[in-house]
C-alpha cells in the first residue's frame, strides 16, 4: 500500500504512460506465413524438384556400389547339436574355407567388414565397461572401477585393456585369395583417427588381458601399444544396434567381375551361444558409403507423393475454388444485418 | 503552528449521527477477557509493565524472506512442486548405479530451473523490502518527557508512545484519538487507502482528552487503554479508557487507522495502540486469494497423463528386461549372452534374480524417459507469462491520458484466462459510467430546464431511429468527448445549458422566488467544506461527486458558498433587484444528514431576514411522502420530470423546504438535543424519529438531475465483447429505471429484446409487507419469484429471440437464499443480458459465485469500488477500474485499467493473444518432450530395454535448456495469430477461446500424437537408413556415438522446424531464435567434441572427424525432417482449406486485404474479397 502512497506524491509525478516503440506494441515488421494454397502447392513441388533428383543420385550411387555378403556361422561348424561345445574347445581346428563369386568389378579400395547379429553392443552393462582414462594414460593403469568382472585379474592386478568390450574381442581371422595368390587386406588406418591419436595411448601395453579362467575373445600382442591395436580400437567403438558391419581391412587392389575368391577363415568367435550369425562383406564404397537402397527410395518416395499431392491441390484449386479468407465464411456474418 | 486554535469550530455539534459519544456496551465487559486482552500505558516508557517486549515496535516487514532464510525457504517453496520434486529426486538417484546417465547431466538443467525461479523471487522480495524501508524511515513526531515532541521514525515507535500527526500525513500506527486542533477534538481522516472511499470520515477524541491541545499539556498525562486484542475487522474497535480513576468506553470513533490520511485539521494527538502487524491494515493485508488459471489446471492433468505415459513405458521396459535378462543364462547353466558375464553381474542384470533386475531397471527406465516430463515447463510458462504482462503493461492504447492510467496487471497467472472469459459481471457506477456526477436538468415549479441531451437520450433517439439532426449528434458526441470535459469553459460537474436560467436570467422567470429558494438549497443543505486553493477558486470537498455537483451548480448560477464556519455558512449571492452579488451568511443550527436509511438531508438554517428555514433534498419516494397536504398545483408535474429524468438515466433528488417558527423550533430542538444526549442502543431511534418529525409538511420547490455519464466507448465496446460471445451482467446498486436505462445506453438491452423483469415490487407483495406477517410475505415472495422465473423461462423458449432478464435485489436475495439458483441460472445464461439493480456488495459476490460455480465458465468481474471486492475476488478474473472511487477494487484486482473500454482490448487482443500462445506453447512442450523422449524408448527396444541412453548425457540434458527453449519462450511472448485490429474488428474469434478449442483434449493428444509419430519418423528413418553398411566413402560404418548424433540432429531440426511451421508471426526474433537454435546444437557439438576425450567421451570429435564431412549424414537429416513435418504441413493445409477456423479466415483475408501493409483496410479490397 504504502508504495502507491509515494508513486502518487506530487514530488515524484512522472507520467507513467508507455513509452511508444514497435517492439513494446508489439509491432515489428513480421512476415506471416499462411498455408495459401499456392504456397503449398509451391512446397510441394518444390520438395518433388529437390527429393526426386536427390533420390535418382543416391539410388544411382548405391547401385554402383558392389558387395558380397557371405554368413559363414552355420557353414563353418560341424553340423552337430554341440556347436557351442565346438567353439569354446580350444583344441578343434576352426579353420573353414569359403569360396565367393565378386559379381561385378569392384574398384580399389574394397573393404572387407564382418557383420555379427544379435550381439548386443549397445547394452548398458556392455556400454560402460572400459576405462577411457586407462587406455589412454600408463599413470591410469589402474583405474578398473567400471570394468568389472573384468577389471583385474583373480591376484588384484589391473587388465589392460580391462571391461568387457575389450574381453570379448572379435577374433575371427579372414585370409583371402585370388587364383591361390594371397589378397593382402591392409588393416591400417581402419579406426578413426581420433582413436589413434587421442583415446588409445601409445605408451599404453596390453597387460594381463584374456589371462583370467574365462577366455572371451580375441588375444593381443603385448609388444604393440593400444595406439596401434587398431582392430581393438573398431571394436570398442561400440555398435549402435545388435546386427552391425565393423570394417576388418581394406583391400588395395581392383578385382574383376566373376573372379572367384578363395576366405580362408579361422571361426574362433562364439556367437552359437546367443544365436548370433555371423557374415563376411566384401564391398566398395561411393560418395553415400557402402550400398544403401533406402535413402534413395525414400527420397524418391516424399518426391513423388509431393509431387502426387501438388496435382491433386492444383486440381482441386482450379475445379472446385474455394473462396478462401472470405469472412463472411465466419458464423457471425453469415447473417449481415 | 501561530495560533493552533485558529479554527474553533465545534462541528461535532452539528453532525447529528456520525458523532456520537461512545457507550459501553456488550463487548465492553468483555475487556480483560480472551481476545480483549491488550493493555497499553499511554504515556509511560518507563513502567515495567510496558518495558517488557510484549508488543513489537512499528518497524513493518512485508518481505517473504530474510537474509538467513532466504536460501532454504526459497528452495522449499520451489521444491512444493510435484514436477520438481521428481527432478530432484532423480538428481539424488543418478549418483548411484541406477541412473543412466551422469548426476551432473540432471543437476545443471535442474539447478538451471529452479536458479532462474528463485532469483525471480529474490527480485520480487527486494521490490517489497526497498517498499518496506521506505515506510520504517518515514518521520513522526513522538513525544519525549525531557524533550518535547521529537522527530522520530516510524519504525521506531511502541505502543503507549504519545504522536502528534500533522495535516495530510498519514498515521504511523493504529492510534487512539487524544485531541486535535479543534476545540473539541474531532478531525477528518481520510481512508481511501483502505477502502477506496474518497469521502472524509470524522473522527471525535473523548472529550476528557479533548482539551489537551498544546504540546506541554501532556507532560503529566498518562492514561492506560484496555482494548481489543489484534484483528482484522475494519469497522470496529472496543475498547475502555483509564484515566483519574475513571473509565470512558473508547470505539472506533476514536480509532485512528495506520495508513489513512488526516484531512482538514491542523494536527492531532494520539496514543499508539497497535503496530506494524497487530494494525487493521495489516492484519487485513492476506494473500489475495490466489487463482490459477484453468490452463495451468489442465495442464498438471497433462502431466499426470504424461506420468502414467512414464510409468506405462518403463513398466513395458522392464518386462521384456526381465525376460532378456532371465535368458542370459539358459537352463543347463550356459550363458547365453557369455559377453555381458552374466554369471559375475551386479543385481541390476542378474539372470538369477531378474525380478529384482527388473524392479531396478523400472527405477532406471523412470529416470531416462523423465524427457517425456517437461522440467523447463513451469519456469518457462512463468518467464512468459511475465513478459506477457511488460506488454500488457506496456500497451500505449490500454493508457490513459486524463488519469495518467496504465493498465497493470497485478498478478502474471492469469493472463491466458484473459482469453476464456465467459460472463463479464460488471458493476455499474464508475465502471460503466464516470462517477463523475454532473448537474444537467431541473425541475423547479413545474418548470422542466436544461436543454442538453443526456448520453441516453441520445442512443436511445439514435436507435429508434429519430430525425436527429446527425452532424448535430456528432458535434455534441465530439464536443462531450472524454468524460464529458468539454473543452474551453466547462467546469466539472456542471453540465447545465439554458438560456432562461444562466447568467442571472432567472430572475426573469414567472416564478423566480422559487428559483432562487431552490438554489439556496442546493448552496447550503449538504456537507461539503469549501477550499480555497492557490489560484483563489474555490473548489469543495464533499463527501460524495453528487453532492459536490450541486453545490458547483449552485455557484455558477450564482449562489458561491464560499466559507463555512462551525456556525455559519456564506453564501456570495446574485440579489435579483440589484443586480449585484452580496454576501449572506446563513446561521446554521442543524444538520440531519444524509443516511442509506433516510435517503434525505435536511439543514435548519437562520437567514438574515432571522426566518428559520429548513431545507431538505431526498429520494423522490421519500420526499413525497414528506409534502405538506395542501402542497403545490405543481407536485404531479414534477414528480412527472423525475420519471422522464430516471428514464433518461439520471439520478434525482427532490428539493423542498419549509419556514419553522421559532415556538416550533424551540420545542423540536428540546427534544432533538435530548435524543441526541441519550445514551443507549435505542439512540439512534430517537434521533430518527425526532428528525422525523421535523422533516414534514415540506413545501416541494423542484427536482434536480445530475448525469453520471457513460464513460467514453462503452456502447461499442459492449457491443463488440456480446458479438465475442461474451455474456455480460450488470450488477447495480441503482433503481431499476435507472438500470434499465443505462441498459439500453450502452447496447446491453435493445427495443427488439424481450425483457423478462423479476421483481417483488408489485401491489399484492406491498399489501402483505404491511400486514407485516414476515412467514408469510416470505412464503409468498417465494411464490412469486418461483412463478415469475417459469414464466420467464416459457418466454424465453417461446419468443426464441434475444432476451434480457431483469432482476432486482430483494428478488435476488430470496433466488439466492431460496434454493432457486438453479432455474435462476438456467433462465439467466440463456438470456443475452442481465441486470441486477439494487444488489448489495454481497450479492455481487454471490451472483459472483452462482456464476462461476454454476456454469464452471470463466467469469470476469469488473468494478471499481470498495464494493466490488467481493466480486473482483471471487470472479476468475477480477478487473479493477483505477478510477474516481479510490484504489481499493484496483488493489485487489488481478488486472487494473482506467476505462471499461479497454476491456475490450485487453480480452479480444492480449486475452486471445495470450490465450493462443500459452495453449500453443503448452502443446508445443509436449510435442517436443515425447518427440524427444519417445526416440529414447525405440533405441532401447534395440538394446535389449537395458536403460542405456541413444544420447550423450549432456546432449540430453542440454535440450530443454538450450536448443529447444527459447524458439518456444518466443512463441509465448510474440506470437500473433491476427493484428491487432483485426482482432478488435472480428470479435468472433474470441470464441476460440471461450469454446477452449486451442487447448481441447482433442488437440492436446494430437500433438502428443504428433511428438509420437516425429520419434517413430526419427528413429526408424535413421536406423534404416544408416546402420549397416558403410556411410561415408572411406568406408567407415555408423556405430553408437554417431547414432546419437544423427538421431539428435533430426529431433533437434524436426522440433525447431516445426515450431517454424507452426507459428504465425516471424520478427527477425523468430528467425534467431529458431534457426540460432539449431545452429547452437552444431556450435555445441563442435565445442563440446573439442574437449579431450576423457570429458567429452562419446562426443569427441564425432561431428567434425565422422559426421560433418558425411554427405549421407545431411540427406539423411533433410529426409527425415522433411518427412516428419511432411504429415502435420498436409494436415494443416487440408484444414485451413476445407475446415478452415476462425483465425485461418481472418489470416487469409489479412493476406488478401494487405492491411497490415497499408495500415488501412481499404473498402475496395473488402469488396473484391467477397
Amino acid at each position: 500500500m504504502s508504495s502507491d502512497d509515494v508513486s502518487s506524491l506530487p514530488s515524484k509525478k512522472v507520467s507513467r504512460k508507455p513509452i511508444y516503440s514497435r517492439f513494446t506494441q508489439q509491432e515489428l515488421p513480421a512476415c506471416k506465413p499462411i498455408l495459401t494454397p499456392a504456397l503449398v502447392i509451391g512446397i510441394l513441388i518444390c520438395l518433388a524438384i529437390i527429393f526426386i533428383p536427390i533420390g535418382l543420385l543416391a539410388l544411382s550411387a548405391s547401385e554402383n556400389v558392389v558387395e558380397v555378403v557371405d554368413r559363414y556361422d552355420d557353414a563353418c561348424i560341424p553340423s552337430t547339436n554341440q556347436k557351442v561345445g565346438f567353439i569354446k574347445d580350444p583344441a578343434t581346428n576352426k579353420t573353414c574355407i569359403r569360396s565367393l563369386t565378386v559379381p561385378k568389378k569392384m574398384r580399389k579400395p574394397i573393404y572387407v567388414y564382418y557383420q555379427l547379429d544379435n550381439f548386443y553392443q549397445n547394452h548398458r552393462r556392455y556400454v560402460k565397461s572400459r576405462s577411457d582414462r586407462q587406455l589412454w594414460s600408463p599413470k591410469s593403469e589402474s583405474s578398473t572401477n567400471l570394468c568389472d568382472p573384468e577389471g583385474q585379474t583373480g591376484d588384484g592386478k589391473p587388465i589392460v585393456p580391462c571391461g568387457l568390450i575389450a574381453w570379448s574381442l572379435f577374433n575371427d581371422t579372414y585370409a583371402l585369395s585370388k587364383n591361390d595368390a594371397a589378397l593382402q587386406i591392409n588393416k591400417k588406418d581402419i579406426a578413426w583417427r581420433s582413436d589413434r591419436t587421442h583415446k588409445f595411448g601409445p605408451n599404453v601395453y596390453p597387460k594381463n588381458f584374456q589371462n583370467g579362467p574365462l577366455i572371451g575373445g580375441g588375444k593381443l600382442d603385448e609388444n604393440i601399444p593400444l595406439s596401434q591395436q587398431e582392430d581393438l580400437m573398431v571394436w570398442m567403438r561400440t555398435a549402435a544396434l545388435p546386427t552391425f558391419r565393423k570394417l576388418y581391412g581394406k583391400i588395395e587392389t581392383d578385382l574383376e567381375a566373376n573372379e572367384r575368391i578363395t576366405v580362408t577363415i579361422q571361426n574362433n568367435y562364439n556367437t552359437y551361444s546367443f544365436n548370433g550369425k555371423k557374415k563376411l562383406v566384401i564391398s566398395t564404397a561411393t560418395w553415400i558409403g557402402g550400398k544403401n537402397d533406402f535413402i534413395g527410395r525414400m527420397y524418391m518416395a516424399i518426391g513423388g507423393t509431393s509431387l502426387v499431392l501438388a496435382v491433386i491441390f492444383s486440381l482441386l484449386y482450379v475445379f472446385k475454388p474455394r473462396p478462401l479468407g472470405d469472412p463472411s465464411y465466419l458464423s457471425w456474418n453469415k447473417n449481415p444485418q | 503552528m501561530a495560533s493552533p486554535r485558529k479554527k474553533v469550530i465545534r462541528f461535532s455539534r452539528l453532525y447529528s449521527f456520525s458523532c456520537f459519544r461512545s457507550s459501553f456496551g456488550d463487548e465492553h465487559s468483555q475487556i480483560g477477557l480472551k481476545g480483549y486482552s491488550r493493555v497499553v500505558y499511554c504515556n509511560d516508557p518507563d513502567n515495567p509493565e510496558q518495558i517488557l517486549p510484549r508488543y513489537p515496535s512499528n518497524y513493518v516487514s512485508t518481505t517473504k524472506y530474510t537474509a538467513i532464510n532466504f536460501i532454504p525457504k526459497s528452495l522449499f517453496e520451489q521444491f512444493r512442486r510435484v514436477a520438481n520434486i521428481y527432478f530432484l529426486v532423480v538428481a539424488c538417484v543418478s549418483y548411484s548405479p541406477l541412473a543412466p546417465y551422469s548426476a551432473y547431466s540432471v543437476l545443471l538443467p535442474l539447478m538451471l530451473v529452479i536458479g532462474a525461479t528463485i532469483v525471480k523471487e529474490a527480485i520480487e522480495d527486494w521490490r517489497r523490502r526497498k517498499q518496506d524501508i521506505e515506510a520504517n524511515n518515514r518521520k513522526v513526531e513522538v513525544y519525549d518527557r525531557n524533550h518535547g515532541f521529537q522527530i522520530a521514525r516510524w519504525k521506531k515507535l511502541r505502543v503507549g508512545d504519545l504522536v502528534k500527526v500533522h495535516k495530510d500525513e498519514h498515521f504511523p500506527a493504529d492510534m487512539l484519538l487524544l485531541s486535535s486542533s479543534y476545540e473539541d477534538g474531532i478531525c477528518y481522516v481520510e481512508t481511501t487507502n483502505l477502502d477506496g472511499e474518497t469521502n472524509l470520515k470524522v473522527k471525535h477524541a473523548l472529550d476528557v482528552t479533548s482539551n489537551m491541545h498544546e504540546d506541554d499539556s501532556f507532560k503529566h498525562f498518562k492514561a492506560v487503554i484496555k482494548c481489543e486484542d489484534p484483528n482484522e475487522d475494519l469497522y470496529s474497535f472496543v475498547g475502555t479508557f483509564y484515566h483519574d480513576g475513571q473509565q470512558y468506553p473508547v470505539s472506533l470513533q476514536q480509532f485512528l487507522l495506520r495508513d489513512s490520511k488526516l484531512r482538514n485539521t491542523e494536527y492531532v494527538y494520539g496514543v499508539v495502540v497497535f503496530t506494524d502487524h497487530d494494525t487493521k491494515v495489516m492484519q487485513n493485508a492476506i494473500e489475495p486469494p490466489s487463482k490459477r488459471s484453468k490452463i495451468e489446471r489442465k495442464m498438471d492433468k497433462i502431466v499426470y497423463v504424461l506420468f502414467s505415459l512414464l510409468v506405462l513405458v518403463s513398466l513395458i521396459g522392464s518386462f521384456f528386461f526381465g525376460i532378456m535378462t532371465e535368458n542370459d543364462i539358459d537352463d543347463d547353466g550356459e550363458l547365453r549372452r557369455w559377453y555381458l558375464r552374466p554369471d559375475q553381474t551386479t543385481a541390476f542384470y542378474d539372470p538369477n534374480r531378474s525380478a529384482l533386475a527388473a524392479f531396478l531397471h523400472f527405477l532406471t527406465a523412470l529416470m531416462l524417459y523423465g524427457y517425456l516430463i517437461p522440467i523447463s515447463l513451469y519456469v518457462s510458462i512463468e518467464l512468459v507469462k511475465v513478459l506477457q504482462v511488460i506488454f500488457i503493461n506496456q500497451d500505449i492504447d490500454m493508457y490513459h491520458e486524463e488519469t495518467d492510467g496504465p493498465a497493470t496487471a497485478k498478478t502474471s497467472n492469469l493472463n491466458e484466462e484473459l482469453g476464456l472469459v465467459d460472463t463479464i459481471l460488471s458493476d455499474k457506477t464508475g465502471t460503466l459510467t464516470c462517477n463523475s456526477m454532473e448537474f444537467v436538468k431541473c425541475s423547479i415549479a413545474g418548470v422542466a430546464y436544461g436543454s442538453g441531451l443526456t448520453e441516453v437520450e441520445r442512443v436511445l433517439a439514435k436507435r429508434r431511429g429519430d430525425a436527429l439532426d446527425d452532424s448535430e449528434v456528432t458535434s455534441s458526441t465530439s464536443i462531450q468527448s472524454d468524460d464529458g470535459m468539454a473543452p474551453g469553459k466547462s467546469v466539472k460537474g456542471f453540465n447545465f445549458h439554458d438560456d432562461r436560467i444562466m447568467n442571472g436570467q432567472w430572475v426573469n422567470e414567472p416564478r423566480a422566488d422559487m428559483i432562487q429558494k431552490f438554489f439556496r438549497v442546493l448552496a447550503l443543505c449538504h456537507t461539503a467544506i469549501p477550499e480555497v486553493n492557490e489560484e483563489k477558486e474555490i473548489l469543495y470537498e464533499a463527501e460524495s461527486p453528487d453532492e459536490a455537483a450541486f453545490v458547483i451548480s449552485a455557484r455558477e448560477l450564482g449562489f458561491e458558498m464560499y466559507e463555512r464556519t462551525q456556525s455559519h455558512i456564506s453564501l456570495r449571492e446574485l440579489d435579483h433587484e440589484s443586480n449585484q452579488k452580496i454576501d449572506r451568511p446563513y446561521e446554521l443550527l442543524h444538520v440531519l444528514e444524509f443516511s442509506s436509511n433516510r435517503r434525505r438531508m435536511s439543514v435548519i438554517v437562520r437567514n438574515v431576514e432571522n426566518q428559520l428555514l429548513l431545507l431538505s433534498k431526498g429520494s423522490d419516494g421519500v420526499m413525497l411522502e414528506r409534502l405538506s397536504e395542501n402542497s403545490q398545483d405543481f407536485v404531479a408535474v414534477t414528480m412527472d420530470h423525475v420519471k422522464r429524468y430516471a428514464e433518461a438515466g439520471l439520478r434525482t433528488l427532490v428539493l423542498a423546504y419549509r419556514e419553522l417558527s421559532k415556538e416550533e423550533f424551540s420545542l423540536w430542538e428540546k427534544e432533538f438535543l435530548n435524543a441526541k444526549a441519550t445514551i443507549g442502543i435505542d439512540r439512534d431511534a430517537l434521533i430518527e424519529a425526532a428528525a422525523d418529525k421535523i422533516e414534514r409538511d415540506l413545501i416541494l420547490l423542484g427536482a434536480t438531475a445530475v448525469e453520471d455519464k457513460l464513460q467514453k466507448g462503452v456502447p461499442e465496446c459492449i457491443e463488440k465483447l456480446e458479438k465475442a460471445g461474451i455474456k455480460i451482467w450488470v450488477i447495480t446498486g441503482d433503481k431499476m429505471e435507472t438500470a434499465i436505462n443505462i441498459g439500453y445506453a450502452c447496447s446491453l438491452l435493445r427495443e427488439d429484446m424481450e425483457q423478462i423483469v423479476i421483481t417483488l415490487e408489485s401491489p399484492e407483495m406491498t399489501e402483505l409487507e404491511k400486514k407485516g406477517d414476515k412467514e408469510a410475505v416470505a412464503k409468498a415472495s417465494r411464490e412469486s419469484i418461483a412463478n415469475q422465473i417459469r414464466r420467464g423461462t416459457r418466454l424465453l423458449s417461446s419468443s426464441g429471440g434475444r432476451s434480457a432478464l431483469i432482476i432486482d435485489g430483494k428478488s435476488l436475495t430470496f433466488v439466492l437464499s431460496q434454493n432457486l439458483e438453479d432455474p435462476f441460472l438456467h433462465l439467466a445464461i440463456n438470456c443475452a443480458s442481465v441486470i441486477c439493480c439494487r444488489s448489495t456488495p454481497k450479492q455481487k459476490a454471490l451472483v459472483t459465485r452462482l456464476v462461476k460455480k454454476g456454469t464452471g465458465r470463466t467469469t470476469l468481474a469488473i468494478g471499481d469500488g470498495a464494493n466490488d471486492v467481493g466480486m473482483i475476488q471471487e470472479a476468475d478474473i477480477g478487473v479493477g477500474i483505477s478510477g474516481v472511487e479510490g484504489m481499493q477494487a484496483a488493489m485487489s484486482s488481478d488486472f487494473a485499467i482506467a476505462q471499461f473500454r479497454y476491456l475490450e482490448r485487453l480480452l479480444l487482443v492480449h486475452g486471445h493473444w495470450c490465450y493462443r500462445r500459452i495453449s500453443m506453447m503448452v502443446c508445443y512442450f509436449f510435442y517436443k518432450n515425447i518427440a524427444f523422449g519417445f526416440t529414447l524408448f525405440w533405441f532401447e527396444a534395440y538394446a535389449s530395454f537395458s536403460g542405456q541412453p541413444a544420447y550423450n548425457d549432456w546432449y540430453m540434458s542440454c535440450y530443454n535448456v538450450f536448443f529447444t527453449s527459447l524458439p518456444v519462450i518466443a512463441l509465448g511472448v510474440f506470437d500473433q495469430d491476427v493484428s491487432p485490429r483485426l482482432c478488435l474488428k472480428n470479435p468472433e474469434l474470441y470464441k476460440e477461446g471461450i469454446q477452449d478449442i486451442l487447448f481441447s483434449w482433442p488437440r492436446i493428444l494430437g500433438w502428443i500424437l504428433n511428438g509420437i509419430i516425429c520419434s517413430v519418423v526419427v528413429f526408424f528413418f535413421t536406423t534404416s537408413s544408416a546402420v549397416h553398411q558403410a556411410f561415408r566413402g572411406d568406408g567407415q560404418v555408423l556405430d553408437f556415438e554417431m547414432l546419437g548424433v544423427y538421431m539428435y540432429s533430426c529431433v533437434v531440426w524436426t522440433v525447431n522446424c516445426q515450431m517454424a511451421l507452426s507459428i504465425n508471426y516471424f520478427t527477425w526474433m523468430q528467425h534467431l531464435v529458431i534457426w540460432g537454435s539449431i545452429a547452437v546444437w552444431y556450435a555445441f557439438l563442435l565445442i563440446y567434441g573439442a574437449f579431450p576425450p576423457l570429458f567429452s567421451t562419446t562426443a569427441y570429435q564425432v561431428f567434425i572427424e565422422a559426421c560433418g564431412p558425411s554427405p549421407f549424414f545431411w540427406l539423411g537429416t533433410l529426409l527425415v525432417v522433411v518427412s516428419c513435418l511432411l504429415p502435420y504441413l498436409l494436415y494443416r493445409t487440408v484444414q485451413t482449406w476445407f475446415f478452415p477456423m476462425p483465425h485461418d479466415i481472418i489470416q487469409l483475408w489479412q493476406r488478401g486485404t494487405s492491411d497490415d501493409r497499408n495500415g488501412k483496410l481499404r473498402e475496395k479490397d473488402t469488396l473484391l474479397c467477397k
